[in-house]
């Protein structure tokens, strides 16, 4: 199921600070992301680690450091961001789908409109990936009709319509009713032995414990504690950890 | 501890409905509420009346023989005249003898088909919109109406081009000339509303700049200074050979005036959009102009309808104003109609005329938003 991968960094990101105002929110990141890696990153909230994976596709902008994501360095450039951004697809904790267009239409959009697709090939392209998400049935509907589960697993689709190499997920599930965590997480464990590169900021423990390579505990700006699965949940070096894993696995 | 069992539903008490128990519940449910309903009766006794008296009752309606689609409908005797009408009731003869110059104004009166075929093909236009909504080419169909309209419409009412004799602006007038200036002014004011209001959300600080300064100098501004600047401080820009029309004047001030009210009710509905939409269109890869047309202007500008209609029916009411800078709108031929020495000092019955006509128009536009919403409501539809 686990690969140990020996392929190339597809993401690699150095001496990474980002400030809001004055306030110091991702301290000296550094941090490597090899192709096809399935990387799980938790820490309590306020940590940073929404902030980190936004800057992986230059949703925030960060002041010191670099990004390089399969070789393109992250900079203003507006040509280069697309450039990543149609490599690079993020899933948001609130889905973000386009409430005004169908679910067909929020999945060919970017398809359509940045990669030039026809809409014949870009459609049946989106109703392959609507059938994968199981929900092939609702294509026509609007966002709004659907459960939590289902509109989190069509912004999955969406993310996958223009075939990325890499995925962002930003607490897929946390706003979702607990019986539909499940759904979402499925697809997602789907994807993660197809071998795509992704990067879950997560608290769902039981995922990583099944899918990650690495997972990467956070607090208070900065990278605290990385390791493999199986170490990462015995064997805890930092307090600060410990506390988290007490925190989060009693229940 | 025993189920229950699954209850059937059952209608609510007798004392629950009925028209007695809504008049008790509503109009008088306590002792101030049925005071103010009393009060409300009596005023309604002390106005009623005297209005339907003066309006209908004892109006003189007598038209004289009356031609509607080649049917003789016979009103009275002859038409009255003002002073065989009195001065107690409306005279309505006085508005059908005037009807052409309300509606027209000064417009020729061999030419009147010229307007009527606008009106008409204003309302094919209407229509269309509604018929090709199935069509394959819609949006070409619609994009080819809308921009061969006001073409044909130009030529028809004005001429020139050696295909219809001209008419001077001038001598447009009346409802006409009210509902050009209007359709004219909400019109193009819309997508220069729009370029503002994203202007003013810009991260460019000259574009947002600029866009602020101009916003907030318009609306600080009454629309009447806006007229009087037109059309005395803009001549001052050319050189004295060249003239530029009254009534395009007045549009350009008008639209502009407009424009700045127009990017504050599109801002209103662009902030209502959560950021995370921009973030999903940002994160899949669209461009700046991408992202606002294809995500955000279609959510800000459906929920801003019901604003953008009020303040272009604000804007309709307030074209009226032309008047002081000598255009013959719908409200200031009331004026010249009552001039006229055979129907000398019937203003009445003009502003009461002009009145009801612009309510059932600016009423009907009301609605219309509200059927629009209900069209573009796809977040709800279940």
């Amino acid at each position: 199921m686990k690969k140990e991968s020996i392929s190339k960094n597809i993401i690699e990101i150095s001496e990474l600070n980002k400030w809001y105002g004055d306030f110091h929110a991702l301290k000296n990141i550094n941090l490597n992301v090899k192709e096809g890696e399935i990387i799980v990153v938790c820490g309590p909230s306020g940590s940073g680690k929404s902030t980190l994976i936004r800057c992986v596709n230059f949703l925030e902008k960060f002041q010191e450091g670099s990004i390089l994501v399969d070789g393109t360095e992250l900079t203003d450039d507006a040509q280069k961001i697309r450039k990543i951004r149609s490599e690079v697809s993020m899933v948001f904790q609130h889905f973000n789908l386009f409430p005004h267009l169908s679910i067909i239409d929020n999945l060919t959009l970017a398809p359509i409109w940045v990669h030039n697709e026809t809409k014949a090939e870009s459609r049946e392209k989106a109703l392959k990936l609507l059938d994968r998400v199981g929900i092939k049935d609702q294509a026509e509907k609007y966002p709004n009709q659907l459960s939590g589960g289902q509109q989190q697993r069509v912004a999955i689709a969406r993310s996958l319509c223009t075939s990325p190499k890499i995925m962002l997920f930003d607490e897929p599930t946390s706003a979702l009713d607990p019986e539909m965590i499940s759904e979402v997480l499925d697809v997602m464990i789907e994807l993660a032995n197809e071998g795509i590169t992704m990067i879950c900021v997560t608290h769902e423990m039981g995922f990583a414990r099944k899918v990650a390579n690495r997972i990467i505990f956070m607090d208070d700006g900065q990278i605290v504690e990385e390791n493999d699965p199986e170490n990462f949940f015995t064997n805890a070096e930092s307090d600060r950890l410990q506390l988290f894993l007490n925190q989060i696995l009693t229940h | 501890m025993p189920i229950n069992e699954l209850q059937a539903t059952r209608n609510p008490p007798k004392s629950q409905i009925g028209a007695l128990l809504w008049i008790k519940e509503n109009l008088f449910s306590t002792w101030m509420n049925g005071a103010l309903t009393a009060l409300s009766l009596y005023l309604l006794y002390i106005s009623v009346p005297p209005l339907l008296n003066w309006l209908l009752i004892s109006a003189n309606f007598n038209f004289g023989t009356v031609n509607i689609f080649g049917f003789s409908l016979q009103f009275g005797e002859e038409m009255a005249t003002n002073s065989n009408c009195g001065r107690n009731a409306a005279c309505w003869p006085f508005i059908y003898e005037k009807f052409d110059m309300f509606i027209y104004g000064f417009y020729p009166r061999e030419e009147l088909w010229r307007p009527n075929t606008v009106f008409a093909l204003t309302a094919l236009l209407f229509v269309a919109v509604r018929l090709t909504n199935n069509l394959k080419h819609k949006n070409r169909i619609l994009v080819g109406l809308l921009i061969s309209y006001p073409v044909v419409s130009y030529i028809l009412l004005l001429g020139g081009f050696g295909i219809l004799p001209t008419v001077e602006t001038y001598k447009l007038g009346g409802l006409m000339l009210t509902l050009i200036i209007a359709a004219v002014g909400i019109i193009i004011s819309f997508p220069i509303g729009i370029l503002l209001a994203l202007g003013r959300q810009s991260e460019l600080s000259t574009v947002r700049f600029f866009s602020v300064m101009y916003i907030e100098f318009i609306r600080a501004v009454p629309l009447i200074t806006i007229l009087f600047m037109a059309s005395n401080v803009l001549p001052l820009f050319f050189d004295a050979g060249v003239t530029m029309d009254k009534l395009v004047r007045a549009l350009i001030a008008i639209t502009l005036f407009q424009a700045a009210y127009m990017a504050e009710v599109v801002r209103g509905g662009l902030q209502a959009i959560p950021k995370g939409q921009y973030e999903a269109a940002d994160a899949i890869g669209l461009s700046y102009y991408q992202k606002n047309i294809l995500i955000v202007l279609p959510q800000a500008l459906k929920i801003s309808i019901p604003n953008i209609v009020g303040s272009s029916i604000s804007l309709f009411k307030d074209t009226t104003l032309v008047l002081i800078i000598g255009l013959m709108d719908f409200l200031a031929v009331v004026t010249g109609a009552a001039a006229d020495k055979e129907w000398l000092g019937r203003h009445l019955e003009g502003y009461v005329f002009v009145a009801m006509v612009l309510w059932v128009m600016l009423y009907t536009m009301s609605r219309y938003s509200k059927k629009l919403e209900l069209r573009f409501n796809t977040e709800n539809k279940n």
